[in-house]
């Protein structure tokens, strides 16, 4: 099958005759003997049998819109508005590749020259690239970069403990390489970042990096003074967040940060079981920073006509030219998600991305109330998205009674956490609805 | 005549209007009060766009007219394998049960995102001989990066830390040698022959107990297919080294010739570009990557296993490097690249890599002997050709990147351009098998009407592209004077340091 993918196997023989050659045997007569192998594969198939096979293996899948669930973690259930899809969809934009020809894909360069400038709104840094991968890898990108810009003379690169276990271990496997000192900074007895021993930490490091919502979803009240703690030791300053908050919280660039990080696809972007997503990475205007910076980055400029136009620029930074001095190994990224991620931010405007913001945050005061009828909330403060739950029971147990009930509930991190014992992170987004969390207290009631 | 949209469509931020919404919210469950703590609500102005949905829906889709992808025409850039995208791949990728579900559900409620992960495996298994896969990897790059992280775990494993140099090929990707040093490789080049494959001899004096693995594509960026292959392998693995294989060239081979029998002992996959999966302007992509069975304890977690009744997530990988992207990867990806698998079938992906290699030997023959083109190395070539616009350069002043740039004015994609650095005004170009004869006629014709014009008239081809949405664009200003972001653009007009 697939034979309707091939134009010219109509003329196979016609082309080999046109050119010289006897058969396609021929065009491989530079490849060993014997390594030409009969593949052990199944047949091909019609477009009807694979529609109908798929659809019936997906189907197998209990997605969120079926089954309440409360789980979050770095993995959030929001809605996109239909045009996103359809727009993003046009194969102009799909079917295109980096946009090596500028002139032929000016489309996607605006596109992408418009994501970085809305980023750079919510972030309050003006550069920004056109995405990594996702908030884990951009985290670990800008620990590589702080140590760049300490000329590898500073290796150590502090984190807090209260962050997703995800994005520890990719921060640790990227920055293996290049013998970084990754240190955690413990949370206190409030669940935020312990001050004190920050500043024991902070010495002599390349980067501090800390997130406006912790893994624990606390919202980090003292970034502006974890800033002036780093900047004082000489550290740059890396800060994580979520760009929804960013309509009601103060932009990572106004609270003292050098590089902000978040993740992209929270909006325009459905879970898609954890992936494609996009790291946003943004910086000060600062030549130092710029020429450090990983990943693609679009620039306006002018054509030959003086008209406006866009274009990738600033490309002695990457693989292609600068090869293994190249400040990052990557090349493809996930602009479509980028835009996808715009596209939703335009669209929701400076009211719409506070309104969502504010909408979250009361959702999940509303969850939080309600579980602490229940169980035990291990911290006070304000929470954004996910919120601990404490439980007696083993959460193992509790787990398997919701979802008898057909409710998915939280998130165990008792295994990353020992010290914080059977607790689970449930999560609100302005997707979660009343009958649900009611559901779920009914539920916990039962078996908690 | 091919003509490009013009709209002159302003930035999403100039359509901006004070008022107007292009959103619905819900309500919140409850007006519960919640206190933002004064020292972190947002006080600084969120300047975003303004502007109601069908302003948004016009904007995007005069954006995308001035786009060119698959659909649009021919796309021959070499190294990427722009093949077709089939619209099946869509509709399965936008099933609920691809979008809506949470990467840490329970794993009885999402066995059918496991049972794809786990069955696209075995596929992978058999197309390159490798034994497990990892399908974490985001892109190309982040499989290389797997790749030398798990070569750089098993020489330490081994009690060989001083295996620290990584060989790569003068004419590799860029992200070959970016990707070793990121895992803390010292990184030598090895030439190629005048032939344009592996100068062996200049590997043999290369390898020794520093080695700690060579990494090739085969075919080559040339797509010239490295007939020692064999010897290649024997020379790498007597000196202790592991063999790393760019997956970026597979659709060279595809279904015919496996890199595990090649001597390869880790693969990295392009799911957007053999797999048929779009490249969405740059990204998402996807790389997985997979190894032999002595270096499968080493790969990132979780692995996807099946115990004969259950699909579920692996994390009992004793040696793991760790994870090079969060979750489990771009899963919305395998999917397209699964449903093209089981539509293909084993006698489909042979087809592919054989009509990819007629297609590209036929563009060559038909190009060879054209004034101005050369063709350097071997004539006989595998899924792409790299001719060089050096003699025209020589004699007309016109560079491989004006030929670019008149290509674009006949409405088709150009080449990749000035890569493999080792060919001067390289002309890389690779048609794929989704191409038709008489697109591949029309190309040929483009490329020796130009370089007619390059001998006759060079300045319509220097002044190129005349019909695309802009002129050609100024790359030198945009670096001299970075203008990266919409804040960055205002304010230097204010201070009036830009004119456009």
């Amino acid at each position: 099958m697939g034979k309707h993918y091939l134009p010219n196997l109509a003329q196979r023989d016609e082309m080999l005759r046109e050119i010289g050659f006897g058969s396609i045997d021929e065009l491989f007569s530079d490849v060993p003997e014997g390594m030409v192998k009969e593949f052990d594969l199944p047949e091909g198939k019609s477009e009807y049998e694979v529609f109908t096979e798929l659809n019936e293996v997906l189907s197998k899948n209990r997605t969120v819109l079926e089954m309440p669930s409360f789980l979050g973690a770095g993995t959030y259930f929001h809605y996109i508005p239909a045009h996103v899809k359809y727009l993003i969809e046009r194969s102009e934009f799909l079917t295109a590749y980096t946009p090596y020809q500028p002139e032929i894909s000016q489309g996607m360069l605006q596109a992408l020259f418009e994501y970085q400038s809305i980023m750079a709104e919510l972030y309050g840094l003006p550069v920004v690239n056109s995405s990594m991968y996702d908030w884990g890898t951009a985290i670990a990108e800008a620990a590589l970069m702080a140590v760049r810009l300490h000329r590898g003379k500073r290796k150590r690169f502090v984190i807090p403990k209260a962050l997703s276990p995800e994005k520890r271990t990719v921060i640790e496997t990227y920055t293996r390489g290049a013998n970084l000192e990754i240190v955690e900074i413990p949370w206190d007895d409030e669940g935020k970042l312990d001050m004190e021993k920050l500043k024991e930490a902070v010495g002599n490091s390349a980067g501090v990096y800390v997130e406006m919502a912790n893994f624990f979803g606390l919202v980090e009240e003292n970034v502006r003074e974890i800033g002036e703690i780093a900047h004082e030791a000489g550290a740059y300053f890396v800060i994580g967040a979520d760009p929804t908050m960013l309509g009601v919280f103060e932009a990572p660039g106004e609270l003292g940060a050098d590089i902000a990080v978040g993740e992209a696809a929270y909006l325009g972007n459905p879970m898609n079981f954890g992936g494609p997503r996009a790291g946003v990475f943004a910086v000060r205007n600062d030549k130092k920073l710029i020429r450090q910076m990983p990943g693609r980055i679009i620039g306006m400029t002018k054509d030959a006509e003086g008209r406006r136009a866009f274009v990738m620029t600033l490309q002695t930074r990457e693989q292609h030219i600068r090869r293994a001095k190249a400040t990052s190994n990557i090349c493809s990224n996930e602009a479509l998600v980028a835009v996808a991620s715009a596209v939703h931010l335009a669209s929701l405007g400076p009211k719409g991305l506070k309104e969502l913001g504010e909408t979250i945050l009361k959702n999940t005061a509303y969850l939080r109330k309600r579980l602490s009828e229940v169980a035990e909330i291990p911290f006070e403060g304000l929470y954004f998205k996910d919120v601990p739950v404490r439980f007696e029971r083993p959460y193992r147990e509790i787990h398997e009674a919701l979802l008898a009930r057909g409710i998915h509930g939280g998130y165990y991190i008792g295994n990353h956490f020992p010290e914080l014992g059977e607790t689970a992170l449930f999560s609100a987004t302005e997707t979660t609805r009343k009958e649900w969390v009611d559901k779920l207290i009914e539920a916990l009631k039962e078996v908690a | 005549m091919f003509r490009q949209a013009k709209w002159d469509e302003p930035l999403i931020f100039e359509l901006s209007r004070e008022g107007r919404i292009g959103y619905t919210l819900p309500k919140p469950i409850e007006d519960v009060d919640v206190k933002i703590p004064e020292k972190l609500r947002r006080k600084s102005r969120l300047n975003l766009p303004e502007i109601s949905e069908p302003e948004i829906v016009k904007h995007y889709t005069r954006l995308s007219e001035m786009n060119y992808g698959v659909d649009s025409g021919i796309y021959p850039l070499g190294s990427c394998t722009m093949k077709y995208n089939p619209k099946i791949n869509e509709e399965i990728a936008s099933h609920p049960g691809v979008a809506h579900i949470h990467p840490y559900q329970d794993e009885r409620t999402v066995q059918g995102a496991l049972k794809i992960m786990w069955e696209l495996e075995q596929w992978l298994k058999e197309i390159t001989g490798m034994d497990r896969f990892t399908l974490q990897p985001a892109a190309g790059a982040n499989g290389e990066f797997t790749g030398v992280s798990i070569i750089r775990a098993y020489h330490l494993d081994n009690g060989e830390p001083q295996r620290d140099e990584m060989l790569v090929a003068d004419s590799a990707h860029g992200t070959n040698p970016a990707s070793a040093a990121m895992a803390g490789f010292k990184v030598i080049e090895i030439p190629s022959t005048e032939e344009g494959t592996m100068d062996l001899e200049a590997l043999e004096n290369a390898v020794g107990e520093r080695t700690a693995g060579l990494m090739l594509t085969n075919p080559n960026t040339l797509g010239i297919f490295e007939d020692e292959i064999v010897e290649i392998a024997r020379i790498v693995h007597k000196a202790g080294g592991l063999l790393y294989y760019d997956g970026a060239n597979l659709n060279a081979v595809l279904g015919k010739v496996r890199p595990g029998d090649m001597g390869f002992d880790i693969v990295h996959l392009n799911l957007h570009k053999t797999f048929s999966t779009p490249h969405g302007g740059g990204g998402p992509g996807s790389g997985p990557v997979g190894v032999k069975n002595f270096l499968k304890d080493y790969l990132p977690v979780p692995l996807v296993s099946y115990d004969g009744e259950r699909y579920y997530l692996d994390y009992n990988v004793p040696k793991s490097i760790g994870k090079v992207k969060e979750l489990y990867g771009n899963f919305a990806v395998m999917v397209r690249a699964l449903t093209y698998l089981k539509i293909m079938g084993r006698e489909g992906l042979r087809e592919v890599s054989e009509v990819a290699v007629l297609n590209a030997n036929y563009l060559t023959r038909k190009l060879l002997g054209t004034r101005g083109y050369e063709l350097p190395g071997k004539e006989l070539r595998k899924h792409e050709t790299v001719f060089s616009a050096e003699p025209m350069k020589r004699e007309t002043g016109v560079t491989a990147m004006d030929v670019a740039k008149r290509l674009l004015d006949f409405g088709m994609h150009s080449p990749t351009v000035y890569f493999p650095l080792i060919v001067h005004e390289a002309l890389m170009i690779e048609p794929t098998e989704t191409v038709s004869k008489e697109e591949l006629d029309a190309y040929v014709e483009a490329l020796k009407k130009i370089s007619e014009e390059a001998y006759s008239s060079p300045e319509v081809v220097k002044s190129a592209p005349h019909n695309t949405a802009v002129r050609r664009v100024d790359d030198v200003l945009a670096a001299k004077k970075p203008v990266l972001s919409w804040r960055m653009y205002l304010e230097l007009k204010e201070k009036g340091e830009v004119d456009y």
